[in-house]
């Protein structure tokens, strides 16, 4: 009796689609080490986890946010993101032992981001796409104004942090591993996550069900706009200071690594080790394409390739059931 | 009544007219010929990308790839049209043939529009940089002239709105199968129940998108001389905000294609008077954002108040 | 049975339609000739909207035939539900229907037609042929959905079948319906004129069909009815079960519910809603439950908890597990710091699944994979595992077999008894009749309170349908 549900939990985690976004990333780094004939494994592994780590951190939140149903999408991750980094790099200054106020600054900064965005969706009853769109312009001018005229580097100690490794693992890797543990215990174990989970099943159901589904909403925004905030962070430590379009390329790489990891668009179904999986392969794609010589052109048409098959694939199983 | 259903439109209006008059305000030579010609200069291809965007809002989707289309065919525009004008005019009619083929898939598989564009994204973006795969090119010499032509009277880039406004209006809104394609925004199940293919109708609707997508692209490189392949980018999120700057709504069909000319000029020009208000350069993107965050509220207050008057 | 020289509109032999096992239309046969017009009444789930969707194409029959002896050109719906673009002008949602209007300049002929075919059924109207259809009240909009089924579109309309088509209009805007119908027969067309409102049937049908569970019951001549003979036509024969709603409430007299339109409930009672389909029930139990729990907030003990009929828009959270279907309303009470007891999760979905009956070896199988009764149950077990002193159920038994209901109406009665408040919506009036309080609804009001004995579906039928001749 107590050992059934254990099993059939598992049996459920194989047959969902996070498996292929990790068969995927294994395919790629394949192919990449079928060209050096296994040399330089290690390195490849190291750098996929450091750079896949922000995109999976920054996935995750979006992932949340799409998990709550059609139309909902935060399009202020970039801003963000850059943001959050200038005004922590601000307040620390380089100046030794700030880290963890950076660190304060930017979570506040996430905290304060999602809140206006929530207001705006739900005070001015603005489309989401609308309203984190408008708002991140916002954004993006703070950020432009604190950010003006200053190269400010992060603290020593911080930027060998996010460059660092422990037991062989890039930290960044053990920060957006430890995240994803944390937000698979809340959406597997919490109330919350329950609630969230029902609420992009069926907003109306849920609600009949019980569910607070405007709290469920404003907590979900909030939460995108703080791991937003952590990866503009640690992006900024890592890549030693914060520039403004640092956040530009992970707005679409967000919403693709929630979809290539088999969340569901429709809501309701998130997928935290397939966005691990997708933020993995996103970046060797990339670099076997690059291994191969192929261009920034191949890479793209082949990602967009991609995209378009897992949700052709994604309707056709559904129309079968 | 008249005054409500008309109401989309007044907003829009006021918006623009607003921020004109303080633009002339802050800079009384900007009234003029070559005043406005530079203060709308750029509203050209961003009131085209606005109305091809509208197209499929208008349908109840959304584009996400409307700046890497724009892109592609800016940078075909500044190669294929100008070396080779035969094969360019077949390529970017393949690629308007392709958006409708991309809607219609859509609606046969019934597929998330906002993840199928998302994914197109990727791939126009790709297609570009293949196509130039570092900024360059140059625009034909008919379409440089036509972009810079000095009409009387008129600026050439007030002039083309105009045309533009005018032209989708009398498709969208007065033409037989533009009142059926928006009726497939409003219910779509009645227009199927009265023997309509709303697969034809999404495909149609694609296509027009595609279509001035197109003139987008091209606009953009006669105005611009040249291109790359992330020259117009930004033009996804400018035209979604620019359809619903112009009254438009996510769902139910209600686009205003007057209304997006309008919202796209009025983006254009809020970054023109936001320079003009020797704003801090610092801010002027944040008061871009300001301004969309409070027209859309003050249409929530038209909206709150229509019903109840 | 037809008088008539002319051939029929639209013959129906034997016509039959088959939802999976059940039979919403159960071998009909029926003629609607040119002059016609045909009256058609029945009580909820008698097989109406069934003919109606057989006559005008939607679906096929699954036996039987469905002929149109001169073509089914000129043959017109207008839909119960609004099925206009609210997005359009009154004019522009002609052109939908309309295939001539493709030329430039069809617009001005769009807005004659719409307007003379506007002044033909409703004079002195008053609609603007060019506003906007959502800014018009929802009486305008019927009036256009009826104007368009009338209007020419090209041809002529032949047969219009009008299914409820004064729901949202006063009595004088109706009588110029009645008196349109009356001229377009005479000048032969035919209606197919289907309401719940008996003295309008009367004044305008030359003939009335009387549907009952997928089947005629009985088709005379108007004048060969009177108005209650047409009501006991409609119902089946249920005196004894007034008899059977012993009163099995508790002995306090607590009011726990009262709503600003009389929805009264004591604690222990079981409150019956009744009336026809879409007059305002379910809204009114919607808007109870949701002002008795909240948007930000839930505690460890809901005040309230819901029983969707309506699965799939209202109830089922179609990507869980049956187990986790149960538990959503329970979360709350047995979470320990935020996070789910999935030990108490699981006992207490073992336990409703023994109480209710939920037909399944494996409670972690996807919801869907149940029956339609079976996942009803689940909604049952969701609603009655939490302690929430009020239960609203929204026509929960839609679809449900006889077994089923037997098991849930026992649980209702213990559950009752033991001090929980039911509000129970239902469509079936056997159902109904189970309560201790019924109140039954007509145009979004209540129109009739009865209790103990008055509970008859006599009675419910009577406060249901309109009685007099023009309200």
């Amino acid at each position: 009796m107590s050992t059934a549900p254990t099993k059939s939990a598992l049996l459920q985690g194989f047959t969902r689609p996070w498996i292929w976004a990790w068969l995927a990333a294994a395919l790629a780094f394949a192919a990449t080490l079928g060209l050096t004939s296994g040399r330089g494994a290690g390195e490849l592994a190291y750098a996929a986890l450091s750079f896949g780590a922000f995109a999976a951190i920054v996935g995750m939140g979006q992932m949340l946010v799409i998990t709550l149903g059609p139309g909902n999408v935060d399009l202020s991750i970039p801003a963000t993101m850059t943001l959050a980094a200038t005004l922590a790099l601000k307040t620390m200054g380089s100046d030794p032992g700030t880290a963890m106020l950076g660190l304060a600054v930017a979570l506040a900064v996430g905290l304060a981001v999602g809140l206006a965005n929530f207001a705006l969706i739900y005070l001015l009853r603005l489309p989401p796409i609308i309203a984190t769109l408008a708002a991140s312009l916002v954004y993006q001018s703070v950020a432009i104004w604190s950010n003006r005229g200053l190269r400010i580097k992060p603290p020593e100690g911080l930027a060998d942090f996010a460059t660092g490794r422990f037991l062989g693992l890039p930290n960044v890797a053990w920060v957006g591993l430890a995240l994803a543990i944390a937000v698979w215990v809340v959406l597997e174990r919490s109330v919350w996550g329950r609630w969230l989970l029902a609420s992009g099943q069926n907003l109306r159901a849920a609600r009949l069900a019980g569910v607070p589904v405007e709290a469920v909403r404003a907590a979900t925004y909030v939460a995108v706009a703080v791991m937003a905030a952590l990866a503009g962070y640690l992006l900024a430590s890592f890549s030693g200071g914060a520039a403004l379009n640092m956040g530009g390329e992970y707005l679409l790489m967000s919403i693709a690594v929630v979809v290539i990891g088999g969340s569901s668009i429709a809501g309701g179904n998130s997928n935290v080790p397939g966005v691990w999986g997708a933020a993995l392969f996103m970046f060797l794609v990339v670099s076997t394409l690059n291994s191969y010589g192929a261009g920034a052109g191949v890479r793209n048409l082949l990602t967009g390739a991609i995209i378009i098959a897992i949700v052709i694939a994604a309707s056709t199983r559904r129309v079968r059931r | 009544m008249s005054f409500l259903s008309r109401h989309r439109i007044i907003l829009p209006v006021v918006s623009l007219a607003v921020l004109l008059a303080l633009t002339f305000w802050m800079q009384p030579r900007a009234m003029s010929y070559f005043g406005l010609n530079l203060l709308f200069n750029l509203a050209v291809p961003i009131a085209l990308a606005t109305v091809a965007q509208m197209m499929i809002i208008m349908v109840n989707d959304i584009d996400l790839s409307t700046g890497a289309f724009v892109s592609l065919v800016a940078c075909i525009t500044a190669t294929f049209l100008n070396d080779a004008p035969l094969t360019g005019v077949l390529i970017l009619a393949a690629l308007v043939l392709s958006y409708a083929a991309m809607g219609a898939v859509i609606h046969a598989l019934d597929l998330p529009a906002i993840v199928v564009t998302l994914g197109m994204s990727f791939v126009w973006g790709g297609l570009a940089l293949f196509v130039l795969p570092s900024p360059g090119g140059s625009s034909p010499g008919w379409l440089r002239t036509l972009m810079t032509v000095k009409p009387p009277y008129i600026p050439m880039a007030v002039a083309a709105s105009i045309i533009i406004a005018v032209v989708t209006h009398l498709l969208i809104v007065r033409s037989g199968i533009g009142t059926v394609l928006r009726g497939v925004g409003g219910n779509a199940q009645s227009v199927a129940r009265a023997g309509w293919q709303v697969t034809w109708l999404k495909a149609l609707a694609y296509g027009l998108a595609g279509l001035f997508g197109v003139f987008a692209g091209m606009a953009l490189v006669g105005l611009t001389t040249s291109a790359d392949a992330n020259i117009a980018l930004r033009y996804t999120l400018l035209s979604i905000a620019g359809v619903i700057l112009g009254g438009g709504e996510f769902t139910g069909g209600k686009v205003s294609p007057v209304g997006a000319v309008i919202g796209a000029l009025t983006l254009t020009l809020a970054a023109s008077f936001l320079s003009f208000m020797r704003l801090p350069p610092d801010w002027q993107i944040g008061a871009q954002g300001a301004i969309l965050i409070l027209v859309l509220t003050a249409r929530l207050l038209f909206a709150r108040k229509g019903p109840a008057a | 049975m037809s008088e008539h020289e002319t051939a029929p509109i639209v013959a129906l032999t034997d016509a039959a339609r088959h939802f999976g096992p059940v039979r919403a239309l159960d071998g009909v046969s029926l003629s609607v000739a040119p002059g016609d017009c045909l009256g058609l009444v029945g009580h909820n789930g008698a097989g109406k909207s069934t003919l109606v969707n057989l006559i005008n194409g939607t679906f096929g029959p699954s036996g039987g035939q469905v002929a149109f002896p001169q073509g089914s050109e000129g043959v017109r719906s207008v839909f119960q539900e609004l099925s206009l673009c609210p997005n359009l002008t009154v004019a522009e949602n002609l052109r939908i229907p309309h295939p001539g209007l493709k030329r430039p300049g069809w617009r001005r002929i769009a807005r004659a037609e719409i307007r003379a075919s506007l002044d033909a059924v409703f004079p002195g109207h008053g609609i603007d042929a060019d506003s906007e259809v959502d800014t018009l009240s929802i009486a305008e909009r019927q009036m256009v959905e009826i104007a368009i089924g009338f209007a020419p579109r090209g041809g002529a309309a032949r047969l219009v079948i009008l299914d409820e088509p004064t729901s949202a209009l006063d009595a004088g805007i109706a009588e110029q319906l009645l008196a349109h119908i009356r001229r377009f027969c005479e000048g032969g067309g035919a209606v197919i004129f289907i309401s719940h409102m008996l003295g309008e049937v009367f004044s305008v049908a030359s003939r009335i069909i009387v549907l009952k569970d997928g089947r005629i019951v009985a088709e005379r001549e108007a004048a060969g009815f009177t108005r209650q003979g047409l009501v006991d036509a409609m119902g089946h024969v249920a005196a004894e079960t007034g008899g059977t709603a012993a009163p099995a409430r508790g002995t306090a007299d607590e009011i726990v519910i009262r709503t600003a339109e009389g929805l009264v409930a004591r604690r222990g009672e079981i409150v019956g809603l009744s009336g026809l389909a879409g007059h305002g029930q379910a809204a009114a139990l919607a808007r109870l439950f949701l002002s008795q729990t909240s948007d930000w907030r839930a505690g460890r003990a809901p005040r309230a908890v819901f029983v969707a009929g309506d699965r799939p828009r209202d109830g089922v959270l179609p990507l869980w597990s049956i187990l986790r279907n149960i538990s959503i309303s329970v979360l709350r009470r047995d979470a320990w710091r935020g996070l789910v007891n999935r030990e108490a999760e699981r006992r207490v979905a073992e336990d409703w699944r023994r109480r209710i009956g939920i037909r399944t070896d494996n409670l972690d199988n996807p919801l869907l994979s149940l029956s339609g009764g079976n996942q009803q149950k689940v909604l049952f077990a969701r609603a009655l595992a939490s302690d929430a002193p009020l239960v609203v159920m929204d026509d929960p038994m839609r679809g449900v077999d006889v077994g089923t209901k037997q098991d849930v109406y026992a649980m209702i009665r213990t559950e009752a008894a033991a001090g929980r408040t039911f509000l129970w919506y239902s469509t079936e009036t056997e159902e109904v009749c189970q309560c201790d309080r019924v109140f039954v609804f007509r145009n979004h009001a209540i129109s009739a309170e009865l209790t103990g004995a008055d509970i008859t579906e006599e009675k419910i039928l009577e406060a249901s349908f309109e009685m007099q001749e023009a309200s």
